[in-house]
């Protein structure tokens, strides 16, 4: 019989010793990631978003919480348009967490424009 | 270390209750709310007041951002003003959701008393009613708590297996609604609430402390309003079934109208999609609302306390306790109507 919904899996999450490391470089390399108190304004604003799936704030906290699978290919959604940067009321540099996230997760991935945009951009 | 909330014990008026009915319970437990009466009225003696010209308490619009605060807070006044009217001060909301919103309503005019003041004078302007804010609001399993030990005396049956002798095992599950939004509302707060624990171990019965016993049972209105949500909602029943089920429960009993229901219909969808029963029979874990389980024992017909209507069958139960009931009057309405007869299930036996 269709219900029309399916039962929603368990899920816990445990985050790991190499996870926290993770996180640690990437605050190192976007420092006002630590400012992030998750209200959503940067998905809320997302011109992407807009028209696909796609969530920002679910991306970063997938990433904090040490959960990579399908991120990078997520990632790829992301135009760069900014305006997340501009509305997030904590000044967390989105943009550029979000170019940190691709690198971290996969280098070889990323086109060389954007290689050159991440030299450029190291902040 | 002392647990003070454990022992923690909240205000119930002792008589002349005004009573008002849920939306939704009247549907799904036909039978509890007038169970609930007859306790009062007629095994108590106190005088509870049934009004014919209530109305919802917005509830459900409410916690799905439908109904704006200002308009539940009005609605809320209205039905105050018909207990004022009717010269009541204790008031009694059968369903745990509208408890919430009245202990919350009032609370918020406390601190807020110009809120208060604009809820009267929109009431005034368009109904011409005023209103008095209840002395005390209880919930019916607050009421039939309190009474326990009064009822016991008048009870036929215990909570007991006939055929071992040995306490009857029951899960039970407090709405969320109830002590959740504010402790100090519930018998024993959110910590330790001993409302319907209190009941099962004063007539006879064991309580199952589970692992997931306070886990909700995935009622949250933003989960079952949307179909493509109801997966969240159900993923929180089948925990708690999966949880409880090693240690064989007999039945479950809930105070609120949404964990009564949607742990009794989840156990059918679940059966459909997984094949899974959480009775080693395969018949399901019987579901009873308080008012049920005590009208059970007290010896009314299990057909009009409307026990057909629910998904499982309470008929393993009520062999066990060794209640006596007629078969062939299941799907015979109060009025002697027949009853259309449901469809069988595919995997739940009935």
């Amino acid at each position: 019989m269709d219900f029309g919904f399916t039962i929603s899996k368990p899920r816990s999450i445990e985050p790991t010793e190499a996870g926290k490391e993770q996180l640690r470089l990437l605050e190192e390399q976007v420092p006002t990631f630590r400012r992030c108190m998750n209200c959503g304004g940067c998905t809320a604003t997302c011109s992407a978003g807009h028209f696909i799936n796609f969530n920002i704030r679910k991306v970063h906290n997938l990433y904090r919480w040490g959960q990579y699978k399908e991120l990078d290919e997520e990632l790829q959604k992301c135009m760069l348009c900014g305006k997340c940067t501009l509305v997030c009321p904590r000044g967390v540099n989105l943009r550029s967490l979000i170019i940190h996230l691709r690198k971290a997760l996969n280098k070889d991935h990323l086109s060389n424009d954007f290689q050159h945009f991440i030299r450029n951009n190291n902040r | 270390m002392k647990r003070y909330w454990n022992e923690y014990q909240k205000k119930i008026a002792d008589d002349k209750f005004f009573y008002e009915r849920s939306c939704i319970r009247q549907t799904f437990f036909p039978g509890s709310e007038a169970a609930f009466l007859k306790m009062l009225r007629e095994e108590l003696g106190k005088d509870i007041y049934d009004e014919a010209n209530q109305h919802t308490c917005t509830g459900i619009g409410y916690h799905s951002d439908i109904v704006p605060l200002q308009t539940t807070m009005t609605v809320v006044a209205r039905l105050f003003a018909l207990m004022t009217e009717a010269g009541y001060e204790n008031y009694v909301p059968s369903c745990v959701t509208s408890f919430g919103v009245f202990t919350e309503m009032v609370e918020m005019w406390k601190h807020n008393p110009e809120l208060l003041e604009k809820t009267r004078k929109i009431l005034y302007d368009t109904t011409g009613r005023t209103f008095e804010i209840p002395k005390n609001i209880a919930h019916p399993s607050d009421i039939i708590y309190k009474f326990r030990y009064e009822l016991k005396q008048k009870m036929k049956y215990q909570l007991v297996n006939r055929f071992t002798g040995k306490p009857l095992r029951v899960v039970e599950h407090i709405g969320c609604h109830y002590a959740k939004i504010f402790p100090k509302a519930g018998v024993g707060n959110a910590e330790f609430p001993y409302v319907l624990a209190g009941m099962i171990e004063a007539w006879g019965g064991e309580v199952i402390d589970y692992p997931e016993r306070r886990h909700c049972c995935g009622f949250g209105f933003r989960q079952y309003l949307v179909q493509e949500n109801r997966g969240y909602s159900i993923a929180n029943s089948k925990k708690k079934f999966e949880s409880m089920e090693p240690y064989e429960p007999d039945f479950i009993v809930a105070n609120c109208p949404g964990c009564t229901m949607f742990l009794d219909k989840w156990q059918y969808t679940i059966a459909e999609m997984e094949n899974k029963t959480y009775d080693k029979n395969g018949y399901g874990i019987p579901v009873l609302s308080y008012e049920e389980m005590a009208g059970l024992l007290l010896g009314y017909d299990p057909w009009k306390l409307g026990l057909q209507l629910h998904q499982v069958q309470a008929e393993p139960l009520l062999n066990k306790i060794g209640i006596a009931y007629n078969p062939n009057e299941k799907f015979t309405g109060v009025s002697g109507k027949i009853l259309p007869r449901p469809e069988k299930p595919h995997n739940l036996l009935v």
